[in-house]
């Protein structure tokens, strides 16, 4: 799986990072970004998905997924 | 507050004062949401109240067709107060619209990341535990006004450099302005001015004396190449005072005030503390306290009705939190709702700069409670009061629990 943020989008909420610490962090001015070019090791898959369906910008997009959507 | 006439119908003539409503809102979110969905009252100045999910996202998006210079729905003080017109209710960037939002927004933005407030968590820490110190032999205390009141406040207070000892005068200053003076234009214009005062006294004393606070530091920066002024600087103290304080305290409140009359829930999280991440989401989504305005700049359609010019919306983020189209079991408490995607923070450009210190301070506030008083109840169920308006939480909230 591989995620992305937009960073026109995403307003800093950080709800991102505080589900999923392993694959968001933050820039100096609380924008996220996706740690390791968005990719998603297998096992993070569904911390994924639950930092897609909780941000309150839709600023998160899952790019391809290999396994499955919800 | 004033005295007004009861609401004959909320479609056409709600009250966001009325104490009922403040007390519990989700009938007349429910009600409104099913037959409106987009409410209207000439009452305090006159304002829209959408009720819906869809329609809080689609309006925030409405940048500058819909303003954010006047995020307060009664009329602003300025209609009563010339001189106060110029820069007297600057809270940038919260008072801000595009372009000038972006970079006055961004000179606030680095004090507030997950990083940035992680740094205040042993102060927050410290405060909490030394205020349950000073109530927990009694057995009882006022929830609200003892602690969820003194904790936002003292941490923004850490944050300015602001001397502790006058925590209590800001304190008041901000009720006045935000709750006692939505009601009383005369109450809000003298508090406004006084807070702008302190402000312009603190800033020239920092420029003189810089230090390692926040004040210290925001005149450190520049905007547009250019140093940032004193108005600026004070702006922006005068909006992380007024939107930092009576907010967060009434999450804690509001948070604390569920615990202490739902025990199914208090002794679930009690029991696995390793919900306070969801549970505390869900605490803000479902007593979500803020509802800012905007006012339209120009027509606009939206679904049944027309904002007119000069119109002011209230975003009603707490209603939204509530719309069954989005979340499931809406008027329940789930302490592990998994998929939240609440806007208690707002949404948009606009979103709450210190939502990241909110989330801290409530996360340290409930668990220094939880540690040391795992059990408690209401003492005094009819002596509750909340505060209603734009910003609604519980005022007094006396509770009891095993002393010691």
């Amino acid at each position: 799986m591989r995620i992305k943020v937009d960073p026109e989008i995403c307003q800093g909420h950080n709800r991102c990072c505080a589900l999923a610490p392993e694959l968001f962090d933050t820039d100096d001015y609380g924008a996220a970004y996706a740690l390791n070019d968005g990719a998603v090791p297998e096992e993070l898959a569904e911390k994924a998905r639950l930092a897609v369906d909780n941000c309150p910008e839709f600023a998160i997009s899952i790019l391809d997924e290999s396994g499955g959507d919800d | 507050m004033k005295k007004s006439p009861p609401v004959a119908d909320w479609a056409t003539d709600y009250d966001i004062l009325d104490p009922d409503y403040a007390k519990d809102p989700l009938p007349v979110w429910r009600d409104l949401r099913a037959r409106c969905p987009i409410a209207h009252s000439d009452r305090w100045g006159g304002s829209w109240m959408p009720t819906r999910y869809e329609d809080m996202q689609a309006f925030v998006k409405m940048v500058p067709a819909l303003s954010s210079k006047e995020p307060i729905v009664v009329p602003p003080v300025k209609a009563f107060d010339p001189e106060l017109d110029q820069h007297g209710t600057d809270a940038p960037p919260i008072t801000s619209d595009p372009p000038e939002q972006i970079p006055i927004r961004r000179l606030i933005l680095p004090f507030f990341t997950p990083k940035a407030v992680a740094e205040h968590r042993p102060f927050t820490e410290a405060l909490c535990a030394r205020l349950i110190d000073g109530f927990i032999d009694q057995g009882s205390c006022d929830a609200a006004v003892q602690y969820a009141q003194e904790i936002p406040s003292r941490v923004i207070g850490h944050m300015l450099g602001i001397d502790p000892a006058r925590n209590d005068e800001f304190v008041g200053w901000v009720r006045n302005v935000l709750e006692f003076g939505l009601s009383d234009p005369e109450i809000r214009v003298k508090y406004r001015r006084v807070i702008r005062g302190f402000f312009a006294d603190m800033v020239a004393e920092r420029r003189a004396n810089p230090g390692d606070d926040l004040i210290s530091q925001l005149l450190a920066k520049k905007l547009g190449g250019e140093p940032v002024t004193d108005g600026m600087v004070i702006g922006m103290c005068n909006l992380l005072l007024v939107a930092g304080i009576d907010t967060t305290w009434s999450s804690i409140g509001a948070a604390l005030w569920h615990f202490s009359c739902h025990p199914g829930d208090r002794r679930r999280l009690a029991g696995e503390p390793e919900l306070f991440p969801s549970a505390i989401e869900e605490m803000l989504r479902f007593y979500s306290p803020v509802t800012m305005a905007r006012v339209a700049t120009e027509e606009i359609q939206a679904g049944n009705v027309t904002f007119k010019p000069g119109d002011r919306v209230l975003m009603n983020f707490p209603a939204a939190n509530h719309d069954p189209e989005i979340f499931d079991r809406p008027d329940e408490v789930i302490l592990d709702r998994e998929r939240n995607r609440h806007i208690a923070f707002g949404v948009g450009i606009h979103r709450c700069a210190g939502s990241n210190l909110a989330r801290m301070e409530m996360d340290v506030a409930l668990r220094a409670w939880f540690a040391r008083i795992p059990e408690f109840e209401l003492a005094d169920p009819d002596a509750v009061t909340w505060a209603g308006g734009q910003v609604r939480g519980p005022r007094n909230l006396p509770v009891r629990f095993k002393a010691g």
